[in-house]
């Protein structure tokens, strides 16, 4: 193997100084990794303040009364699927097989909505029973903590439907192939902190 | 493997040389639906020793996160990973750091301060 070879070839012994610019595929990512892992570190400050005042009710309703299993069960089941039918998707986009594509993402957008559903449900139903988050700290750690996820996921379905557009319009250039491969990795992710949710939050009140 | 990838590493996500298809995708489905349904169970059950189950809660919910970093994400601790590796150890060090440290600076606190009904008494 002569020099040329070695420099611009994929061994292992090239040293990184010789390597060159790593492509952009690889680039953003790695950006977009790190935006998440310091997406996840908000998170973990409101799962904090959560933990912190989850015991303060000041005589109002707590989560034992406020919370319905059953219903986080089929939140979890849907978000859990979405996520399923997510990277699905991204495998059909690596085939560039628009079809399966279309319908990977049209099914994840249909499970997102329906966890967006039954949320907005679970939240309008606490309103009435006089649950708001002006009510105790607990419930206003509970409607931050929560609700910023949903925002998470609604931002998500938005971005979504935009990516569905860019597909139809632009096709599976590497442009549009980034911009899904992020989409996926932001889902995923979403999916990983609702796990801390469902498990501090839901569970941890029994 | 793709020449064009392993310049610099591998961006995270990327799953065509871990096997590639839908079978990754498929192992994470099926152990997420588990360790899912195993928090749930182990939420209401009454078989369990009741001090035990926020630890067990707390071993399921880890348990499924490193399900999916590895099969939905595909992290792993391959050479061509290793950037993405670090990164998530820093971030994994940083929420470790902020969750814990709250709770003890808050609980210290709480032990520190009068309890309310001495304090109210004082007030008169």
């Amino acid at each position: 193997m002569n020099v040329a070879q070695q420099a611009f070839g994929s061994s292992p012994e090239i040293p990184l100084s010789m390597r060159g610019p790593a492509p952009t595929a690889v680039v953003v990512g790695f950006g977009f990794w790190l935006f998440l892992l310091s997406d996840i570190v908000i998170f973990a400050a409101l799962f904090a303040a959560y933990a912190v005042l989850s015991g303060e009710t000041a005589g109002g309703p707590n989560g034992t009364e406020l919370f319905d299993k059953g219903r986080v069960l089929l939140e979890t089941a849907c978000l859990l699927a979405s996520s399923f039918t997510c990277g699905l998707g991204s495998l059909a986009v690596q085939r560039r097989d628009m079809q399966w594509s279309f319908v990977w993402m049209a099914a994840t957008f249909i499970l997102g909505a329906a966890f967006l559903t039954f949320e907005a449900s679970e939240f309008s139903s606490m309103f009435t029973a006089g649950a708001a988050p002006s009510r105790s700290a607990f419930l206003s750690a509970f409607f931050t903590l929560v609700g910023t996820h949903g925002l998470h996921v609604t931002i998500g379905l938005f971005w979504l439907l935009v990516m569905m557009v860019q597909v139809m319009t632009l096709g599976f250039r590497p442009m549009v192939r980034r911009r899904l491969f992020c989409f996926s990795l932001f889902w995923h992710a979403l999916d990983i902190v609702w796990i801390g949710v469902f498990t501090i939050v839901y569970l941890g009140a029994s | 493997m793709n020449d064009h990838y392993d310049a610099q590493g591998e961006a995270p996500g990327i799953s065509e040389h871990s096997g590639g298809g839908p079978r990754s995708y498929l192992i994470g489905a099926g152990f997420a639906t588990i360790l899912t349904l195993a928090s749930f169970w182990a939420s209401s059950t009454q078989l369990i020793y009741g001090p035990g189950v926020p630890i067990l809660l707390g071993v399921l919910a880890i348990a499924q996160m490193g399900v999916h970093l590895v099969f939905f994400l595909h992290i792993s601790s391959a050479p061509d990973q290793t950037n993405n590796f670090l990164a998530l150890a820093f971030g994994i060090f940083v929420v470790g750091l902020v969750v814990f440290g709250s709770m003890i600076i808050m609980a210290n606190l709480n032990h520190a301060m009068m309890p309310m009904d001495r304090l109210m008494q004082m007030q008169r």
